[in-house]
Parts: structure tokens; sequence; C-alpha cells
């Protein structure tokens, strides 16, 4: 896989933009690039991208995440460390960016940069499963919204449309169409489709660019 | 529309809302709460309804006063701090028989606390919260799926019994992402002859009150409210048993918990331990006689909560302590390990029935 020296994912809230950075920043740390992680979310307070804290430094993937990220300090405050993955440009970085409007916010910032150095990546993540990105219409709109905000433009979608661990091969099948339409509408490229690992045997003949992912255990189950 | 949708927990509160024909929103932003408000932000001007974020959480509750004099299905939603300023305006809800839905996805606490989950506010949830003789129900989802089913029953028993319904959630379930199905079936309509909906001069005005000048009068109200109260725990107890028909030790957990509960349960059985579950659904009315009836089969009974020990009172009384009840807690944010569960059912196991 070709990979940009910055690699970002946005998305509607709750599309799986968490989820799939790790699963990213993993690949290309097997791919033998130095990588770090960024955590830009100032929305979400639970389910962050420090919960994988442990396994990212023994795989030797650097994290640059609030210091206040699953505390009890409910303050939408970001490292000074993250203007790093943009200056320094030895190093690979991912990073992860708050739902929706509001947490590409945080991204606008750092856009100048990044849009300058012209050597990124900005996924769209789109779940046709969400409630309010059923449809390509919707889906255009949280992404223009998402667009305006962080004045960057997105140049390729992720299908990661699922219904969580109720999840079949069907499902995933199903969406193939509306994510072609997306891409079709936005004129951007269907770069990925994502899927738990444990559908990946079923699909990687039927769907291009199938993304195997290893999701977290939970203890509620 | 029956096929599934990914959902947060707290979004599913919101969209079920809307099911069940609420079209006013009052409230103010706390985590872990928050994704309710913002919904409703998105969703309410799209179907002509109100969303409104009010000044504080005490205005959003007189707001919420204000719609349900009128008949109209209404709903604010807050985290414990949050709620704990609204318990005026629900007693005062209380004391004029309107029914509105008031929703706590709970974070730990006291005070200011944390932002992470918490069952700590049990007591306030069942007991009252507010002044005054009165209780809310109160439904205690342990699912995406029951934020949804719950709210929309919610609703259901508000208009009912003229009251308030309450959903007692916790932070893991508000923020938790799970399939759900949002069809959820007839919305029933309710008479509100009281309702203030102008008179067009062709009755008396209604007026909708809490003060009484006349102690005779507050204390004869006070008596009516409390036969329907009794009406409410004869008929609308909800529970959900789990491996209960040959358990010797019982487990009483609800929301998260009963999730993680439900887990240590699983193993403990594999280790050929005769456990099982009793989770109550509804917190208030409060499952009494399952629990009672448990007591003459079961040794020992563990109360699995997200705090300091609350529903474990209501769990002795319930069974008139005719058995042991034990404490498996964590609390300020923490949420107990299956593990930890699972030691504590050993323990039990090994030493429970004695008291």
């Amino acid at each position: 896989m070709q990979y940009k020296r910055i690699t970002l994912f946005a998305g509607h809230y709750g599309s799986g933009k968490t989820n799939i950075a790790l699963n990213y920043a993993f690949n290309m740390k097997r791919d033998g690039k130095s990588v770090v992680i960024a955590d830009l979310d100032i929305v979400n307070p639970y389910f962050r991208t420090k919960d994988s804290e442990r396994e990212l430094s023994e795989a030797g993937i650097k994290l640059i995440s609030s210091s206040f990220a699953n505390s009890n300090v409910d303050l939408p405050a970001l490292p000074q460390e993250i203007y790093s993955v943009v200056d320094d440009k030895t190093d690979y970085a991912v990073m992860d960016i708050g739902g929706d409007d509001r947490g590409a916010y945080a991204l606008g910032r750092y856009a100048d940069s990044i849009v300058r150095e012209n050597n990124y990546e900005m996924f769209m993540v789109i779940n046709m499963y969400r409630p309010l990105t059923r449809d390509v219409e919707s889906t255009l709109e949280v992404m223009n919204e998402i667009e305006t905000a962080c004045s960057m433009k997105f140049t390729a979608i992720v299908n990661n449309s699922n219904i969580g661990e109720e999840t079949t091969a069907q499902d995933v099948l199903a969406s193939m169409s509306y994510a072609n339409k997306v891409a079709e509408a936005s004129g951007l490229p269907l770069r990925l489709t994502t899927v738990d690992k444990k559908l990946y045997n079923e699909l990687h003949e039927k769907v291009e660019n199938l993304m195997p992912l290893t999701l977290q255990d939970k203890i509620w189950r | 529309m029956s096929e599934k949708v990914l959902m947060k927990g707290n979004e599913a509160i919101a969209e079920a809302a809307i099911l069940a024909g609420c079209n006013h929103y009052f409230g103010y932003p706390i985590t872990p709460q928050t994704e309710v408000a913002a919904y409703m932000a998105k969703r309410m001007p799209k179907i002509g309804g109100t969303f409104l974020q009010a000044e504080s959480e005490v205005s959003a509750i007189n707001m919420v006063i204000g719609v349900a004099s009128t008949g109209k299905r209404v709903m604010t939603s807050s985290s414990s701090p949050g709620v704990s300023l609204k318990a005026e305006g629900i007693s005062y809800l209380a004391g004029c028989d309107l029914p509105a839905v008031v929703v706590n996805v709970q974070r730990g606490g006291p005070g200011l606390g944390g932002i992470q989950p918490s069952q700590s506010d049990y007591f306030q949830s069942v007991k009252g919260g507010g002044h005054g003789d009165y209780h809310n129900i109160v439904l205690a989802p342990a699912s995406v799926q029951e934020m949804a089913s719950l709210t929309f029953k919610a609703f259901d028993l508000a208009d009912k019994y003229s009251m308030v319904s309450m959903i007692l959630a916790d932070g893991t379930m508000g923020q938790m992402m799970e399939p759900v199905s949002l069809d959820a079936g007839e919305v029933n309509t309710y008479e509100k002859p009281w309702a203030l909906t102008g008179t067009n001069c062709e009755r008396k005005h209604n007026i909708v009150n809490s003060l009484y000048l006349k102690p005779e009068a507050l204390e004869q109200k006070n008596f009516e409210r409390y036969e329907k109260y009794k009406q409410i725990e004869e008929n609308e107890v909800m529970y959900e048993e789990y491996l209960m028909d040959d358990a010797e030790i019982c487990v009483v957990s609800f929301g998260i918990t009963a999730r993680v509960a439900k887990n240590a349960i699983n193993e403990a059985r594999a280790k050929g331990i005769k456990v099982g579950m009793i989770r109550p659904i509804t917190l208030w009315p409060f499952p009494k006689k399952v629990l009672c009836d448990a007591a003459d089969k079961c040794k020992a009974f563990i109360s699995v909560e997200m705090s300091m020990g609350q529903m474990i009172e209501d769990i002795e009384l319930a069974i008139r302590c005719k058995k042991p009840v034990y404490l498996c807690n964590r609390v300020g944010g923490m949420i107990p390990s299956p593990e930890e569960v699972l030691a504590k059912i050993d323990e039990v196991n090994k030493n429970g029935g004695a008291f």
C-alpha cells in the first residue's frame, strides 16, 4: 500500500474513525514505517485512541493524545505536541479527527501546514447504517460541513458500513452501491472498505480493497 | 422502519422520543449525555418540533413543566449534577401530576464528581430526589435497544399515570454503540381533560398548580397519588430472570453492571456454581415479589452496582432480610470487571448463606 506522509480520518460522529485509524497505524508499522498517531478528538469523552495506549506502545507507535483523555477532566484541549506531527516530517502520521463539523474545527489550525506540505490523504469514513447518514444526500451534507469546518478537502472515501457485532457479509455487500454512489457524487475514489476481521475471508474476493479490522473487546459483551 | 441501524445509546433515546411523539425537548449540555441534545438539535427542526438549549438545567425543567401543562409530550435529559438542579422542577411536576420524561445518563459523584459512568443516583431517582411525598417511574436500560424501547415505554407510562417517567442510564450506556431496531409500534393516546389548551369559551378554564391552601385538601391529594402508586406497583413491574430456575445464588444488578454480571455468571456456571440473576428493569416500582420468592430458594444474594451500596437496601427490604445480601461494587466512574464479579460469586458460594 502506498502511504502518504499524513493520513487523516474524519467523518460523521460514530462512523468508526478511531478504530480504523488505529488499525491503519498498526498496518503502517507492520510495513516498516515509523508511525505516530495523533488523537484530535475534542468531541467524544469515551472510547478514545488512548484506550489502546498499551498496544500502541508495545508496537512502537507513538501516541499523541490529550493528557485529559479518559480522565475526569472534561476539557476539549489539544496537546501542543500535535504541531510536531505537522512540522517534523520524518515520521508517518495518522490523525484521528473528532466527529462531524464540530470535531473537524480542531483540524483547522493545522490545515495550512498540511496542505502546504501536500503529502496527505484525508479519508471520509462513511457508514450507511448510521441513522443520520442513511443515504448519499445526507452523507454528502455531513462531508460538506466537515470540509467547511476544517478548510481542507477530502481525498478519498472509506466505506465502514456496519451495524456492530451483528454485521453480516450481506450487510457489507448491501452497502457497496451506497459507497460507490457517495464516491461518484463526490468525485473521490472509494479507497477502502473496512470490515471486522471475522468477515474478511467471506468477503475479500467479493469486495475490492477490503481491509480487516481488529476491534477492542468489551467487558459487557 | 424495522431494519437495524447502529446507534449510540444517547442517540437511541433521542430518536425513540421523537417516534413516541415527543416534539419538544429542552436541555443543557453535560457529559456524558450531550449527544441527546446534539441529536435533537439536528432532528427537531426537520420535523417541525422544538429544540431549545436553555440557559440552565433549572430553566430547562421549568420549560418542561410549561409544555407538559398543555398535554404535549416533552422530554429533558441531563447527567447527575444537572439532574440535581432539576430536582425542584421534578417535584413540581409530581405536585401538578404532569406527565414528562426525564433522562439521567449518570456520571460519578457527589458534587461535580467526574464524567465516567456511575449508578450512584439510584436513591435520588427511586426515592424521590426532590421534596415531598412522590415517586417517579424509573426505567433502567441495559442495551442500546432498551435505551430506545424503554424511552418509548417511558412516554406511554408518563401519560397513562400522569407523572414523571425517568430513564436511569449511565455514561457507558449513553456512549456505547450497538445495533438497534427502531420499530417501536403504535403510540397510545390518552385523554388529558386537565390540559391547558385554551377554552374557546366553551368550558371552564383549567388550572395546573401544586399549591394547596387547605392542608386537608393537600392531604387528600397525597392519599390519591399513593393509591395511583399502589396500582403501578401492582401492574408495571418489569424485570429479566437469567438462569434462576435452579439458582442457589441470586445476583441482582441493573444497566451496564447487569451486562458485566451476566459474563461472570456464565463463567461461574461453567465451573458448576448454581448462580442466576434477577435484573430489575423498573427500579421503581422495584421487583419486590420475584425477589422475595427467590429468597425462599436461594441461599444468598449479591448486589452488583456502581455505587457504595444503594440498591442493596431495596433488595434487603424486598426479601425481608430472609437471606444475606452481599455487595460487589466499584464507584467513582470505575466499572466492575467480570473477574471481580466472579471472585465475589466464588466467595459467596464458599462462605455464603450464613449471616
